[in-house]
């Protein structure tokens, strides 16, 4: 028998549980890595273990690349019509919208970056996959128009399966109309960013968002001209690991840089800046 | 025996029989005229019906045709001349697109068309007419050099899509075309695209930002193949037909939209029936085009061009 004696003591919890609710937690979808859902927002939805870049939507993106209240959206009321009678398509517009919550497949207006005036374009990949009709087409000539007569950079943020095949060919002579617009920017020496995100494929990806000055690619971003699963079926075999990826493409030489979500704004701001000739950023941003 | 669509058989059962007669005749020494008269008759009516109209995957399927004139057959008939230039000057040459100087008529041009092949092997060599990054470059290299000796650009349109390989997504395919649909929007020289046979998507169109886009009649342009819009759409190739309905990809739909210019005639029973009789219509319209363009300023031309392809794109402004 033991010497001493526990006292027993009746039981209480002092400790109160913790009460979070289920919906406070998330989990990074690459490396599984789980943490509170508030913390993955703060830092732009990348994963703080592995630094995944969760895809986030079109008002994110320029909130991140705005000055704060500086942004004015234009041609927001822009929208898509059924131009050759195509089934289902009316009503995939009207689903699309509801659940993007946008008009059409891209967000377009003026703002600042620093300081510098810039025309911002960003892709909804959350309207029909991005993809790219006369409205997107139409909006980013609009403001690829503005930026030539107010020599304001041009900075289009992509994220797109291509061109939408509901409007036919008519999808696919965006390509050239977004081009159009583009290449007078070059000979006028006006700065135009593409900024790529996962995924960037078809159409748009043959078009403006490989015609940047500077081509910059998000972190493990898939961009390509063929989807993977079309290539998939052309060769018949599986890809290799991290094929058509952003760190692929630079490699490559397709891309000129691979930025994190956080640097994004620091960068273009930067590389603006020079472009223009004008004084570089405080050391302090 | 020659391939031969579903839709053509009674041509080519009428055909046969012709055939057999006349040879009936030789051998025999026999007149067999007021026999084949009235057949030979029929056939050509036969063929108008049928082709005037066909749905629209009938004519996907003539797009397609394995026996339609490819770019290098009208390089032979109505052009002369021609001197092919190979290469991108980067990495190799692409046979999927052949190009070099040539002569329409009396004036000097670069002809750029991509180029399907006539048997197994040779398609093989030139992977079915679909283009490597390396082809576009070099169409892109022969566009500039046209117009730095102030020759026009013609290109001719046949391809099922730029290829989707790994080299080829190495390589940039989406760069390259992006890179030619910018230096096709400032190309300083007159500049007429035709759809001769299958416009695929993204890569038919790297040669095809011009100034006058003409189409042949039983061509095809589409942001997408019918089989692999009704694969996305439905889950199912199977539904090509309505795919084909719903994409408005025939000659007569996309001039109804703007999309092309103009819609070069077709012999009866498609060019593949008559190929010269294809050439010289094309000839002549490519003729008429380029006379039309040649006396335009060039900044006049790139304004006109770019203004062209403003226009495209219907939507609705609240």
């Amino acid at each position: 028998m033991a010497w001493f004696r526990k006292e027993r003591r009746e039981r209480t919890t002092t400790r109160q549980r913790l009460e979070i609710p289920a919906d406070a937690w998330d989990k990074c979808d690459q490396c599984g890595h789980t943490d509170i859902r508030d913390k993955f927002d703060r830092n732009l939805q990348v994963c703080m273990e592995c630094g995944h870049h969760r895809r986030i939507d079109s008002r994110r993106y320029v909130a991140i690349l705005t000055d704060p209240g500086s942004f004015t959206e234009l041609y927001g009321t822009l929208g898509s019509v059924d131009v050759l009678g195509f089934e289902g398509y009316p009503e995939r517009i009207a689903v699309a919208r509801r659940k993007a919550g946008t008009q059409d497949a891209i967000l377009t207006g003026h703002g600042t970056l620093t300081g510098v005036p810039i025309n911002l374009g960003v892709m909804e990949f959350g309207f029909m996959g991005g993809s790219m009709g006369a409205v997107v087409g139409e909006k980013i000539a609009r403001l690829a128009r503005r930026s030539l007569e107010e020599r304001v950079p041009l900075i289009i943020v992509s994220a797109s399966g291509g061109a939408r095949m509901q409007e036919g060919a008519m999808s696919l002579m965006q390509l050239a109309k977004t081009s159009v617009t583009i290449a007078p920017l070059k000979q006028a020496g006006i700065p135009f960013i593409s900024v790529v995100t996962n995924p960037t494929t078809g159409g748009v990806s043959a078009s403006y968002a490989m015609q940047g000055d500077v081509n910059i690619a998000e972190p493990g971003a898939v961009v390509g001209f063929a989807g993977p699963r079309v290539i998939k079926q052309t060769i018949g075999q599986d890809l290799p690991d991290g094929f058509q990826t952003a760190e692929f493409l630079l490699e490559h030489g397709m891309v000129d840089i691979v930025v994190a979500r956080h640097e994004l704004a620091t960068t273009i701001a930067r590389l603006l800046r020079m472009m223009l000739r004008r004084e570089p950023l405080p050391a302090s941003s | 025996m020659a391939f031969e669509l579903e839709f053509e058989k009674p041509l080519v059962d009428l055909q046969r029989q012709i055939a057999h007669l006349k040879r009936l005749a030789e051998e025999q020494r026999l007149d067999v005229q007021s026999e084949v008269a009235p057949l030979e008759q029929k056939l050509s009516e036969l063929r108008r019906e049928i082709y005037a109209d066909l749905t629209p995957m009938q004519r996907v399927l003539v797009a397609r045709h394995p026996r339609r004139p490819y770019a290098l057959d009208y390089l032979r008939t109505v052009f002369s001349d021609f001197v092919e230039l190979k290469g991108d000057r980067l990495f190799r040459d692409d046979p999927a697109i052949v190009a070099g100087w040539a002569r329409l008529g009396e004036r000097s041009v670069v002809v750029i068309g991509q180029q399907k092949g006539r048997d197994m092997k040779e398609n093989l060599r030139r992977n079915f007419g679909m283009p490597h990054p390396e082809g576009y470059r070099k169409a892109l290299r022969l566009m500039h050099q046209a117009a730095r000796f102030q020759a026009p650009v013609v290109t001719l349109i046949d391809t099922p899509g730029a290829f989707p390989g790994l080299g080829a997504e190495e390589r940039g395919q989406a760069e390259a075309i992006a890179r030619n649909l910018e230096g096709m929007a400032r190309l300083e020289t007159p500049f007429v695209a035709t759809i001769i046979g299958e416009g695929g998507s993204g890569g038919a169109l790297a040669l095809g930002l011009a100034d006058r886009v003409l189409m042949l009649e039983n061509a095809i342009y589409s942001v997408i193949s019918p089989e692999g819009c009704a694969a996305i759409l439905w889950k199912d190739a199977t539904q090509k037909e309505r795919a084909a309905q719903a994409l408005r990809l025939t000659a007569t739909d996309l001039h109804e939209l703007g999309i092309i210019d103009e819609i070069v005639r077709e012999p009866d029973g498609g060019a593949h029936a008559d190929p010269d009789e294809a050439g010289r219509a094309l000839g002549e319209a490519l003729d008429r085009a380029l006379t039309e363009l040649e006396p335009v300023p060039r900044d006049a031309l790139l304004a006109a061009r770019a203004e062209k392809f403003l226009r495209m794109g219907r939507f609705v402004e609240a």
